[in-house]
C-alpha cells in the first residue's frame, strides 16, 4: 500500500453489520452502571449481527469513556485484543472518529472485528452542565469559569451568536432544527422525548439558557450505551444484517482551531472548514448525493454551521434553507436527525445518530428518508477535533 | 489605571483561576493583580499569541515575551446567559459575558463580563475599556479583567468604591 494520501481510503473498505443500543433513560434514571449498559449495547449490536461476542478482537470509543477495552474484552471472554483506541477531544466530537479509527485497524491489518460504543452514566458520574465542587482551575477554563462561561451553553453561545452576526442568520433557523428533531421523535419509541411534541409557541416561550439558545437548542443529558460492530468488506455479507459500508470518515481541525481561550481564527465556525472537504474527497461524493443527514446537536447553532460548512447552503441561505419543511422525513429536501439525535432521542453523545444512519441505509429507521443509499453523520461541531462519516449501501460502491 | 478595588460581578464561589503547575501562564495572572494586561509577543517574529504557549506559533521561537497591553478592545461576540451551571449562581439573575477583541494587539481575544445593566443591550463591534477586579482576600487572590463601555458613552455604570 502506497501513494498520496488521497489514493489511500478507507472507502468500501469495511462494513457495519451490527447495531445495538440500551433503554435510553433522562440522566440519573439508569437502573445500571455505566459499565453494565455498555456490555448490554455491546451483546445487543452482536446479536444483531448474529455474531458471538467472544469473536470480537477490537474496542474504539472517544471522549474518555470509562468502559475501558481491556475490562471489556475480559468480561465478554474475547478470544483476544487486538485494537483498544480511544480518539483524543471531549464532547461529540469523536462519535465519527471512532468509527474511522476502527475503521483503520481492521484495513491496516490490525483487527478483524471492531466494536465501536459510547456509554455514559450521568447519576453514577456527573453531568456535564453542572461545574460546581471545583475550587481552582488552570488552563483553558481559567480563562473562562471565572467570568461564569461555565458549562458547554455558555461556551458555545458565542461562537454562534457571532456566526449569525456574520451572515444574518435568524432563530427561526436554529428553531427549526429543534422541532425537526422533536418531531421526528414522537414516532421513535426509543426517544426519550416519545410522546412530548414541541411546536413554534413552545419553543418561542422557553426560556433562555445563553442567549441565542433557548431550552430547545440545548441538548438532552441522558444515561444509555450504543454500539456498533465492523468487520471488513469480505467478511460483510456473512452476517444476519444488510451491511452498510463506511465510504468515507475524517477528523481533525483547521488552521489553529484549538487556540485557547476563543482565539481560533475563524472563530464563527463548526471546524469542519477543512474536515468536510476531506470526507467528500474520501467518499467521491458530494452534498447534493447525500439524501439524510444525522448531525450533533449540542446546540442548534452548531448545526446550523455545520451543515454550510458541508455545502448543503451557503451560510446566507440557512434562513431559506432552514425550514422546518425542508428538515422532515420523508418529504424534506434533507430529511435531518430522523431519530430525534441528541435533543429529544438521546443524547448518547452522538453515536445514537451514528445508529440511526445504519437503519437509514438498511431502510428500518421510524423516519425513513426515500433517498437513503448515502447517509452523513455529522459530529459534535464546534469542538476540535470534530469528525464526520459517510455511510451507504452495496449500491453505493 | 487606578488601584481602586472594583465589586466583583459575581457573588463569590466561582473556580479561582491560577496558573498550571508548569507556570505557563502564570505572568498574565501576576500582571492582572498589578493592574497590568500582558499578552505573548514573539521577541523574533512579533507575532502576537494569546492564551499562551511555550513557543511562537509562526516562527517557532521559544518563550514568547509578555508584553503590556492597553486593555482596550471592541466586542466580538457576546452572550445573555441565564441558567445557572453553578450553585453560586443561583437566584443571581441573568449576566452578560462578551468576547473582546484587542485590535492593537492583532485581534487577540479575550472572555469577560461586561460590566453593567445585564439587559443591556449588546451589539458587536462596540468599543470597550478594561476594569481590573481584585480579590485580594480570596485564598488563593486574584484578578480579573473586566469590561466596560467608555465612561463617556456608558448609559449603565457600575458603582466603583
Amino acid at each position: 500500500m502506497g501513494g498520496t494520501r488521497t489514493s489511500r481510503t478507507l472507502r468500501g473498505r469495511v462494513a457495519v453489520v451490527g447495531i445495538g443500543e440500551t433503554e435510553y433513560y433522562r440522566h440519573g434514571a439508569s437502573p445500571d452502571p455505566e459499565f453494565k449498559l455498555a456490555l448490554k449495547a455491546i451483546l445487543s449490536a452482536c446479536q444483531d449481527a448474529g455474531l458471538d461476542p467472544r469473536e470480537i478482537d477490537g474496542f474504539a470509543s472517544y471522549s474518555d469513556d470509562r468502559s475501558e477495552a481491556s475490562r471489556l474484552a475480559a468480561a465478554l471472554g474475547t478470544h483476544r485484543l487486538r485494537a483498544a483506541t480511544m480518539q483524543w477531544g471531549g464532547g461529540g466530537g469523536g462519535c465519527c472518529a471512532a468509527v474511522a479509527n476502527a475503521a483503520a485497524s481492521i484495513v491496516a491489518g490490525l483487527a478483524d472485528c471492531v466494536v465501536v460504543f459510547r456509554s455514559l452514566n450521568q447519576g453514577q458520574y456527573g453531568r456535564f452542565g453542572q461545574t460546581t465542587g471545583i475550587d481552582t482551575i488552570s488552563g483553558e477554563k481559567a480563562y473562562l469559569m471565572p467570568y461564569g462561561v461555565l458549562a458547554p451553553p455558555q461556551r458555545f453561545a458565542m461562537r454562534v451568536r457571532r456566526f449569525m452576526h456574520e451572515h444574518g442568520v435568524r432563530q427561526e433557523a436554529m428553531r427549526a432544527i429543534a422541532l425537526a428533531s422533536y418531531h421526528h421523535a414522537q414516532v421513535n419509541p426509543r426517544a426519550v422525548m416519545y410522546g412530548k411534541p414541541l411546536d413554534a409557541a413552545k419553543y418561542d416561550a422557553s426560556r433562555w439558557i445563553a442567549e441565542p439558545f433557548h431550552l430547545y437548542d440545548c441538548c438532552m443529558e441522558n444515561d444509555g450505551a450504543a454500539a456498533l460492530v465492523l468487520v471488513s468488506e469480505e467478511r460483510a455479507k456473512e452476517f444476519r444484517q444488510k451491511p452498510v459500508y463506511v465510504l468515507g470518515a475524517a477528523f481533525g481541525s483547521g488552521y489553529r482551531t484549538g487556540a485557547i481561550p476563543h482565539n481560533s481564527p475563524l472563530y464563527g465556525s463548526a471546524s469542519f472548514d477543512t474536515v468536510a472537504p476531506d470526507l467528500y474527497r474520501m467518499a467521491g461524493l458530494g452534498p447534493s448525493d447525500v439524501g439524510v443527514v444525522q448531525c450533533y446537536e449540542n446546540f442548534t447553532g452548531g448545526v446550523v454551521m455545520a451543515l454550510a460548512e458541508h455545502g448543503f447552503f451557503k451560510p446566507e441561505e440557512a434562513n431559506d434553507f432552514l425550514t422546518l419543511e425542508n428538515l422532515l422525513a420523508p418529504s424534506g429536501r434533507l430529511p435531518l436527525n430522523t431519530s430525534g439525535g441528541n435533543l429529544a432521542e438521546c443524547y448518547m453523545h452522538g453515536f445514537e445518530l451514528v445508529l440511526e444512519a445504519v437503519r437509514q441505509v438498511r431502510g428500518t429507521s421510524t423516519n425513513q428518508a426515500p433517498r437513503n443509499d448515502v447517509a452523513l453523520v455529522i459530529g459534535g461541531p464546534m469542538v476540535t477535533p470534530v469528525s464526520n462519516l459517510l455511510l451507504g449501501s452495496d449500491a453505493t460502491l | 489605571m487606578s488601584n481602586t478595588t472594583n465589586p466583583s460581578y459575581f457573588p463569590l464561589g466561582l473556580p479561582i483561576p491560577v496558573a498550571e503547575p508548569d507556570g505557563l501562564s502564570a505572568p498574565y495572572w501576576t500582571g492582572l493583580r498589578h493592574n497590568r494586561l500582558l499578552v505573548q509577543r514573539c521577541n523574533h517574529c512579533q507575532t502576537w499569541q494569546f492564551g499562551p504557549e511555550w513557543l511562537c506559533h509562526r516562527c517557532h521561537a521559544f518563550d514568547p515575551k509578555w508584553t503590556e497591553v492597553e486593555p482596550r478592545g471592541r466586542i466580538f461576540s457576546w452572550e445573555r446567559v441565564w441558567h445557572p451551571s453553578h450553585t453560586s449562581l443561583r437566584n443571581h439573575g441573568p449576566y452578560i459575558a462578551v468576547l473582546v477583541e484587542l485590535p492593537h494587539a492583532d485581534g487577540v481575544r479575550m472572555v469577560g463580563n461586561l460590566l453593567g445593566d445585564p439587559m443591556q443591550a449588546v451589539v458587536i463591534g462596540t468599543e470597550v475599556e478594561g476594569v481590573f477586579e481584585h480579590h485580594r482576600d480570596s485564598d488563593p487572590p486574584y484578578s480579573l479583567l473586566q469590561w466596560r463601555m467608555p465612561l463617556k458613552t456608558a448609559h449603565f455604570e457600575r458603582s466603583v468604591t
